[in-house]
């Protein structure tokens, strides 16, 4: 290569990506560090910001217990629908894997073309089938007689949680779908002309193969559950605050904007710590197998 | 009695026939190869017989016993997949060992079958690898002795080699061979490798949209081909018009300025079946000019236009001079060297 | 491959019952007769629809949403096109860099760039401008701007580009003639997906949105927080209408599978 071409080599693709780049640090990275110095700066019902730098919006969330129950809800409800999610999801994905060609495209656009619908319009779908004691969720379990007297979804957690799996589901069955098209499509044969009967076969040859997928499935849904907004919002209402509910009242409502930034700050950290983690303790314990 | 027999076996998917009519008595020991173009049905024959298929009719028997009512997972039969489906999360002493967990073997002997199944195949040490950190060929004998480990009745090899490069698949083939003559396993072979299925197999059935065009010894389905298309897909194959002539006495079959005697049984339009290796340069014989030579290495192959059209031939270089592009020479061979058959549409 | 069996059916039905319920009920309430919230029971009505045009806040907020996901996703693919092609086929150093900060903000929280967003431009005096939401829009759907497009710039024959060169294309010419049109597919579908992202989007808008600049989403998240009845319903109807129309053209440009393929690593 000569040395013009060399140089051309290294200029291209840096002017190429120069507005990009310059965009991302103008109005993303700059934006972003504003939002942690603004958790330092002080705030009064009268005087407004004032742009010092002090730790009382850290101590607040650290010593009172509101914060950390709070915190405690958030990360409790995005446990409960990762959970959720992968003990449906994993199987749902499983079986539609096993379906023939047509059907497989049709329910795979059936179950994730509710991803890119509006989550606002979605939640609504939910709040109107539990709509207070007798919406039409409760109606249903009692008359196949799954539970005796109704139970409150509306303004529970309970109800957060089944809302937050059906807005998080398709990303679990995309990402175990993911992992069942990297299978041997001979697999489960050859685990059966061994001598393995299905349940053997799922449980020792399909789950330990999925798990990779599952598990990223499983960050994804956490860390998007953690920071949801809508749904918590519509089906929490005004009582039941999560971390993004939280930081949105701070700001719009007391106007305590220093506070409110501490909180998206904590969760932000939170999350990238969680989620860096977990990939990385996945990629080490799957490296030896699936490189 | 036969080990294995597959009775007037056939498959159909909604209307489309894959595999027809198709009977076969295997010996016990033998190994045969199902050889055919893809589509010719031979794998589906082979997971009817695994099981993971059910024939649409006739009957498939190991040992007298109808094999079609066993369920796949008791069968009890060996198979290495063409993508050797080996299980990428376990190591290798793990996947060798999984058939025999299976059938609840004891730990300690688990162990001892699955150290001689490794050191058996040449893979001695490697018991602790994952799949994916060995390479093709490595993997396939992982493959290998996952299937014979448990003893099976029958091995089923389902294009075993097709994903090795050309000089691995021929190491392996030898292998292959000599671990089956060693151990004793029935086994058939599917596979659309001319080559593979003569240098290894007993008898091989060669197959053609669903059909058995040809059951036999290698050097049957090669020397004497049942048919156009097996004389075809055997290798490269002249295939001249020919005909009976019963005016001469005795009988004789020409093709254009080719003559010989001609072979009982035959009678009016023939095809004259003649390996280009057979067919030397001679006196008299059948016109032909060379239109093309090239030179290979260990020998000459010709393309000549003859009087019945055009022909191969190919020459051992065995120092002499050859004929030059261009040249008119004349095509001869010896009738034991020929097959001839009646012609079809004639 | 084995078929599923009874309870593996049973299982995947009511699954998608489930799934598709909420949105189903949705729509089907959107259509009631009625004054209040309830299944049509007494034939189907039309009057919610009517009655949206009665709200002209719904209206301008459609005009809104509909404007700002449109700027928004070709702003960003003016950006995203450029450095899509650099990812795609320098090897330079910092590229992996580039490429994670690029896609970060598929990993941000949405409340989180929302309040970034709003802090800073109000300190720049744009605080609840259209120009700031179009600005904070573009960064958000960059993401999906970009992967589209760098898939179709992966993909493309690179042999096709040296062989317009040989015959004396360069520069612009180039471009416009040649490597556009080969990754055009996957430049639009880059544009619809970007497009729903914007159109879409409530978590990180409802913190820019001012009276006057409200996308439809933080209007509906407005309304449904004083009081859900059947306008409501009508509008998210629509919503999906619109969503449901972009997916089949997605579909019929690129293969919506592939879109949706690309989606699910997005979060990795």
């Amino acid at each position: 290569m000569s040395m013009a071409a060399e140089e051309r080599s290294v200029r291209v693709p840096w002017a190429l990506t120069a507005p990009a780049l310059m965009l991302f640090v103008g109005v993303l990275l700059i934006p972003l560090a504003m939002t942690v110095m603004l958790s330092f700066h002080d705030w009064g019902q009268y005087k407004g910001i004032e742009p010092v730098f002090i730790l009382k919006n850290w101590k607040e969330i650290a010593t009172d217990p509101y914060y950390a129950e709070m915190f405690w809800r958030t990360f409790r409800i995005a446990i409960l629908t990762t959970l959720l999610t992968a003990l449906l999801g994993a199987p749902e994905a499983y079986i539609l894997n096993r379906m023939s060609g047509r059907w497989k495209s049709f329910f795979l656009l059936v179950i994730l073309g509710p991803l890119l619908i509006s989550v606002v319009a979605r939640t609504l779908g939910w709040a109107l089938l539990f709509g207070g004691n007798n919406g039409l969720v409760n109606k249903l379990l009692m008359t196949l007689g799954a539970i005796r007297s109704p139970i409150p979804f509306m303004f529970t957690e309970t109800g957060m949680v089944v809302a937050l799996a059906h807005v998080m589901m398709p990303f679990m069955v995309l990402s175990v779908w993911a992992a069942l098209q990297r299978l041997d499509p001979q697999i489960e044969n050859a685990a059966m002309s061994l001598g393995a009967r299905p349940l053997t076969i799922i449980r020792r040859i399909i789950m330990p193969q999925i798990m990779p997928g599952v598990l990223s499935g499983a960050i994804i849904v956490f860390s998007l559950s953690a920071s949801a907004f809508a749904t918590p919002a519509i089906i929490g209402g005004r009582r039941l605050k999560v971390a993004a509910t939280l930081a949105y009242d701070e700001f719009l409502n007391t106007l305590n904007w220093p506070l409110g930034a501490a909180v998206a700050t904590l969760l932000l950290v939170a999350l990238v710590l969680i989620v860096v983690g977990s990939n990385a303790s996945i990629e080490r314990r799957y490296a030896e197998v699936f490189r | 009695m036969a080990y294995l027999e597959l009775d007037r076996v056939s498959k159909q998917f909604g209307t489309t026939t894959v595999v027809d009519d198709f009977s076969l008595a295997v010996g016990k020991g033998e190994f045969i190869s199902f050889l055919g173009p893809s589509g010719c049905g031979k794998t589906t024959t082979l997971q009817m017989i695994a099981g993971f298929l059910d024939p649409t009719g006739g009957m498939i028997r190991l040992e007298g016993k109808d094999l079609t009512a066993v369920h796949p997972a008791k069968r009890g039969l060996g198979i290495v997949f063409q993508s050797y489906a080996l299980f990428p999360h376990m190591t290798a002493a793990e996947n060798v060992a999984f058939g025999l967990e299976m059938r609840n073997v004891s730990r300690n002997e688990r162990a001892e079958r699955v150290r001689a199944a490794l050191a058996m195949v040449g893979l001695a040490g490697y018991e602790d690898r994952h799949p994916r950190r060995m390479s093709g060929g490595q993997q396939q004998r992982v493959a290998l002795a996952r299937a014979l480990v448990i003893k099976p009745s029958v091995l089923l090899l389902d294009e075993p080699l097709s994903n090795l490069d050309a000089k691995l698949r021929e190491e392996m083939q030898i292998e292959l061979r000599q671990i089956q003559r060693t151990i004793g396993t029935t086994t058939i072979l599917v596979t659309h490798d001319q080559n593979e299925a003569m240098s290894l197999s007993d008898r091989i059935v060669v197959m053609s949209q669903g059909k058995i065009e040809q059951i036999g010894t290698p050097q049957e389905t090669y020397e004497k081909p049942a048919s156009t298309f097996v004389s075809q897909f055997l290798g490269k194959t002249n295939d001249f018009a020919g005909t009976i002539d019963r005016t001469a006495a005795p009988v004789r079959i020409v093709a254009g300025s080719w003559s010989a005697l001609a072979p009982a049984g035959l009678n009016g339009a023939v095809t004259v079946s003649i390996r280009p290796e057979r067919i030397g340069f001679g006196d008299a014989g059948l016109n032909a000019r060379i239109v093309t030579r090239i030179f290979q290495g260990n020998h000459w192959l010709f393309q000549c236009d003859s009087e019945c059209g055009p022909a191969i031939v190919i020459r051992q270089n065995d120092g002499t001079a050859q004929p030059a592009e261009g040249e008119a020479v004349r095509l001869t061979w010896r009738p034991e060297d020929m097959s001839v058959r009646a012609r079809a549409g004639a | 491959m084995r078929r599923n069996g009874p309870l593996a059916l049973i299982f995947h039905t009511i699954f998608v019952i489930v799934m598709v319920a909420p949105i189903l009920v949705v729509c089907l309430v959107a259509f009631t007769p009625e004054g209040f919230l309830s299944l049509p029971t007494n034939g189907f009505s039309l009057r919610w629809f009517r009655a949206i045009a009665q709200y002209p806040e719904f209206i301008h907020a459609f005009w809104v949403s509909l404007g700002l996901g449109a700027l928004s996703s070709f702003v960003s693919l003016l950006f995203a096109v450029p450095a899509a092609l650099a990812i795609a086929r320098y090897r330079f150093r910092g590229r992996d860099a580039l490429a994670a900060l690029f896609l970060s903000p598929l990993m941000i929280p949405h409340v989180v760039l929302g309040i970034a967003f709003l802090r800073f431009f109000t300190s720049a005096g744009l605080g609840g401008s259209f120009a700031a939401l179009i600005i904070a829009h573009v960064i958000i759907v960059f993401p999906f701007a970009l992967r589209l497009t760098l898939a179709a710039a992966t993909g493309m024959d690179r042999t096709v580009e040296m062989a317009a060169v040989s015959l004396g294309a360069g520069g612009w010419t180039l471009f416009r003639r040649v490597t556009l049109p080969l990754i055009l597919p996957g430049v639009i579908s880059g544009w619809a997906l970007a497009f729903i992202q914007s159109f879409d989007d409530l978590t990180m808008t409802v913190f820019l949105a001012a009276p006057g600049t409200e996308t439809l989403p933080v209007r509906m998240f407005l309304y449904i927080q004083d009081n859900i009845d059947p306008l409501v319903t009508s509008v998210s109807a629509c919503v999906i209408a619109v969503t449901m129309t972009a997916l089949i053209l997605l579909d019929r440009f690129y293969g919506l599978d592939r879109v949706l393929a690309g989606k699910g690593d997005a979060g990795r």
